[in-house]
């Protein structure tokens, strides 16, 4: 029960953002601080999720070359801006972290 | 609500698997447009179809129930924050943080929002709700191409269409995918690390936002605040991260313009 009601909830706030604009703005613009403002919440956001995911171990930061996680990471980094290709992102950073784990296993 | 079958014989066809958004010509009725939407968003879905399978085999590891994790998927229909509520979920975070970092995830949708709704201002209530329920990363990048397209070729005045055929065409592939993930879960082995796909997922929506400093340094503090917070109780450090980053980008950016006026 606890768990739809979050659902729910992530459900009601997620289309809230995506309505809110298009229901309420029409057809003119938005205060020049908000647009520039959202311009950084993509990069903020995501990085703030991500940079733990490659760097946390067990509660503690690894930044050394025996983090897979880390090489892997920042090997789909430059895929990434590469090709900007999110699957072959996906794939080349699989493929390193599984090959890395290996090497070390 | 008669296509208009002669748009449709011109200009060169459509080849499925190479086609980019921009190279769709002028199409006029809401049948073409609809059709031509689909085919806009058939080349994104190999980037989205794994991504839903590993959804749906991360939401039963994290505990949740087989019918709630597919009901999420039409609910929420928002992969990344999909991700992150399943991992905050499996962490034990509070209801209060697994929302509040769905929606600040989330609100990069606000820019696409708008962004499409000068385009969409005409349209009645209905269709404006059913549109933003199918506001996605994928369905934005490609109706947004085609709007552009509208500005140099005249009005599209069924442009609304076109995002129709993108957002269910992406709609149906990831009710599917979730669902084939669920069912096949308990299958994948749990060495395979496949929690890893959430970050380099995010590694790929992410890098292409970094186009200047002000970005760049936004993702820097976000991301190092974030792991310097990562202690914090309830993941609280990640939605202080965020927001530190977000003020790093317009205090990057105000630097910029004072600089320029300077000049």
């Amino acid at each position: 029960m606890r768990l739809w009601l979050i659902v729910l909830g992530i459900g009601a706030v997620t289309y809230a953002v995506r309505v809110a604009p298009i229901l309420l703005l029409g057809r003119q613009g938005l205060p020049p601080l908000v647009v520039r403002a959202l311009r950084y919440v993509p990069p903020a956001v995501l990085s703030a999720i991500v940079f733990p995911e490659l760097v946390m171990r067990g509660g503690s930061p690894v930044l050394s070359l025996e983090n897979p996680r880390l090489l892997a990471g920042l090997l789909a980094g430059l895929i990434a801006w590469r090709t900007r290709n999110v699957f072959l992102t996906l794939i080349v950073g699989m493929g390193a972290l599984w090959g890395l784990t290996a090497a070390q296993g | 609500m008669t296509p208009d079958l002669r748009a449709e014989g011109e200009g060169p066809p459509i080849e499925g698997g190479e086609t980019k958004a921009t190279e769709i010509l002028p199409i006029v009725g809401p049948r073409c447009e609809f059709l031509a939407g689909v085919r806009a968003e058939l080349p994104l879905l190999p980037g989205v179809i794994p991504f839903g399978m590993i959804y749906g085999v991360l939401a039963l590891e994290a505990g949740i129930p087989s019918g709630l994790a597919l009901a999420m998927s039409s609910i929420v229909f928002a992969g990344s924050s999909q991700f992150a509520a399943t991992q905050l979920i499996g962490a034990g975070a509070s209801a209060a943080v697994v929302v509040a970092t769905a929606f600040i995830l989330n609100l990069r949708h606000s820019l696409y929002s708008f962004s499409l709704a000068p385009h969409l201002a005409p349209l009645s209530a209905p269709w404006k709700w059913l549109l933003s329920y199918l506001l996605t990363d994928e369905a934005y990048a490609v109706t947004a191409a085609r709007y552009r397209q509208g500005e140099s070729e005249g009005p599209l005045r069924h442009a609304h269409w076109f995002f129709l055929g993108a957002g269910l065409t992406l709609w149906a592939s990831w009710q599917l995918s979730t669902a084939a993930g669920v069912f096949l879960g308990a299958q994948v082995p749990r060495d395979w690390s496949l929690d890893f796909t959430l970050p380099l997922t995010f590694i790929g929506l992410g890098v292409p936002t970094l186009r200047d400093r002000p970005t760049l340094l936004a993702a820097l503090v976000g991301g190092t605040l974030a792991v310097v917070l990562a202690g914090l109780p309830y993941r609280l450090g990640l939605m202080v991260a965020a927001v530190a980053g977000i003020l790093a980008g317009l205090w990057a950016d105000r630097q910029r313009a004072d600089v320029g006026m300077r000049d």
